[in-house]
């Protein structure tokens, strides 16, 4: 054989081999849904939504695990949505470059890198015990809060960069201060990419489990919260709670819960991209 | 500028603050705890005991354990994540047809924002099962579970910060390797892999980060019993395991027991915080090489 064949060959090989790695993953979610779906599917029916958890799993249901996600997602998206977009605001169109924007930037990419468990132990003392927030939703979505912190603020300035300086010097030119051009022009022009980004961040908080554990969110609660003090639940971690279980019926359980929390996190992620792309194709400078 | 400019300016800047002050709250609640821990338990023991058993009669307050067991679990997730991450890399940016490219990136997308209790049950319930019937004596808790499906988990993170790293490099180089008579695979092995070596790296430090931080797939699937071990097939404890089952028990506030996982959490938070600063070092060092 020549060297030319020998070429061919290897080239041959690792596409083949670079096919079977590409498609690994994809198998392995396909195994995961159907396996999920097998299991879970026929267990959701309108009672599993309405009940509350009970420890017969035939009759255990995630009426407060979804509420309590849906009481997270609201009350994170509040706090996490006006600093980030600020934060990015600020970053990209106020602070010179310098020292303090050098630090600011290399304390977000750290951020971003801390695991998620320990945003749970600084919510457990800084929400929980410093300020007597108890375990409550307020201390849980602080804390998912700061954890999505980073994501919308890196996805606020990916955005703003985006906005060319014409727009801003068209609006200086007609006498506009500083607050209206970025008010009026920079933010509605970036909007399609900032809410993308949003969108992500929110879906990634809802499927935080650990950070919500060490703050002290509980597996068993028996009523659907009232106000952000109450005590809560959350999908993930009745998950965790049912998938611990040796018993069988629990696991049927889980996986039923995970079906709709996989479709929350698909939908919100298909909105993201949906989104994204209808800003990109509509925006031509 | 008048008044309410400068008042928005300050509120923007506060809100930038925050990332400050998050940083410096994690420091100092991590620190404060473990001082207190250390004024009780000698540094030496934490560090070179061999047994980590504080929730027991017998404590003893050996970090090592739940230290081999986490890296334990993340050494055999980046034998997995690296050659599928990397291959699948090489392959988008070499080899795919832009058409694939646009079907493919989403997909690995999808993949990557799967929630990781999900991961966590499908290790315990579906890649445990299926091991066991391979490895004659594999635990239904055990290391090698968790560290497959979280191999599988950080792949996109890889796969998607190198094939950015391979996309950017030139395609002037790659002309001149064909014009040598290389073929596609001697290119991207020879010329593009190591012209976005930086870039590679940063991605399997971040992918190693990302490990070592993970919770509920090793909470779900690894067991919980702390033991100094390399033996993939028995139950082990990784640090943050060891916070969750804390966290899930009724340990009293300000007792010893409490201020463990906050020393177990700084070691976590060390090695993190090392790994993810030479991966931003990396990446303002070598950044725009070729532009």
């Amino acid at each position: 054989m020549n060297n030319e064949s020998i070429k061919t060959i290897k080239d041959n090989a690792f596409k083949g081999w670079a096919i079977f790695a590409t498609s690994v993953g994809m198998i392995m979610l396909a195994i995961l849904l159907i396996r999920i779906g097998m299991d879970g599917l026929h267990r959701i029916s309108l009672d599993f939504f309405t009940s509350l958890p009970s420890r017969r799993f035939a009759q255990a249901g995630i009426l407060t695990a979804w509420t309590g996600t849906l009481w997270i997602m609201v009350t994170t998206a509040i706090f996490a949505i006006p600093i980030g977009v600020g934060a990015g605001l600020y970053l990209e169109e106020y602070s010179k470059k310098g020292k303090w924007s050098s630090f600011l930037e290399i304390n977000i990419s750290n951020l971003a890198g801390v695991p998620s468990i320990i945003y749970g132990l600084l919510g457990l003392e800084v929400f929980v015990r410093y300020l007597h927030l108890g375990e409550s939703i307020l201390s849980g979505s602080l804390t998912l809060a700061l954890l999505i912190l980073p994501i919308v603020i890196v996805s606020t300035r990916e955005a703003i960069k985006t906005v060319p300086n014409t727009l801003r010097e068209a609006s200086y030119a007609l006498g506009a201060s500083k607050w209206q051009t970025v008010w009026w022009q920079v933010l509605p022009a970036a909007s399609g990419g900032i809410m993308t980004g949003i969108i992500l961040a929110l879906s990634r908080a809802i499927g935080e489990t650990a950070p919500l554990i060490v703050v002290g969110a509980l597996t068993y609660v028996p009523f659907v919260p009232k106000t952000v003090l109450s005590s809560f639940t959350v999908l993930p971690i009745q998950i965790y709670n049912w998938a611990s279980r040796p018993e069988a019926g629990f696991a049927v359980n889980a996986a039923a819960a995970i079906i709709v929390l996989m479709l929350i996190t698909f939908i919100m992620n298909g909105m993201a991209v949906y989104l994204r792309n209808r800003w990109r194709k509509n925006v031509r400078w | 500028m008048n008044i309410k400019e400068r008042i928005i300016e300050a509120i923007l800047f506060l809100c930038s603050a925050v990332c400050i002050l998050t940083t410096f709250g994690i420091i100092t609640v991590l620190l404060i705890q473990t001082v207190q821990f250390f004024s009780e338990v000698p540094i030496k023991d934490f560090l070179t005991d061999t047994q980590w058993t504080p929730l027991f009669a017998d404590k003893h307050f050996g970090i090592l354990p739940l230290l081999t067991g986490t890296l334990l679990t993340t050494a055999i997730a980046l034998i997995i994540a690296i050659p599928l991450g990397l291959s699948i890399a090489i392959y988008l940016s070499e080899y795919a047809s832009k058409n694939l490219r646009g079907y493919i990136k989403p997909m690995l997308e999808v993949l990557a924002s799967v929630p990781t209790v999900v991961y966590g049950f499908f290790a315990l319930t579906v890649v445990t099962p299926l091991l066991q019937h391979i490895i004659p004596g594999l635990a239904g808790f055990n290391a090698i579970s968790p560290g497959i499906v979280m191999g599988i988990m950080i792949v996109p993170f890889v796969s998607s910060l190198s094939e950015d790293a391979m996309y950017a490099v030139p395609n002037s180089m790659r002309e001149a390797s064909f014009a040598l008579g290389a073929s596609k695979f001697q290119t991207a092995i020879k010329v593009i892999v190591p012209a976005a070596s930086s870039g590679i790296l940063v991605s399997v430090i971040l992918g190693f980060s990302r490990a070592v931080g993970e919770t509920m797939i090793v909470a779900l699937a690894a067991g919980q019993q702390p033991r100094l071990t390399l033996d993939p097939r028995v139950p082990i404890e990784t640090i943050t395991t060891y916070i969750v089952q804390v966290s899930m028990g009724d340990v009293p506030r300000a007792s010893l027991e409490y201020k463990t996982i906050f020393s177990a959490g700084l070691t976590l938070f060390v090695i993190t915080f090392i790994l993810n600063n030479i991966s931003y070092f990396i990446r303002k060092r070598f950044r725009a090489q070729y532009e």
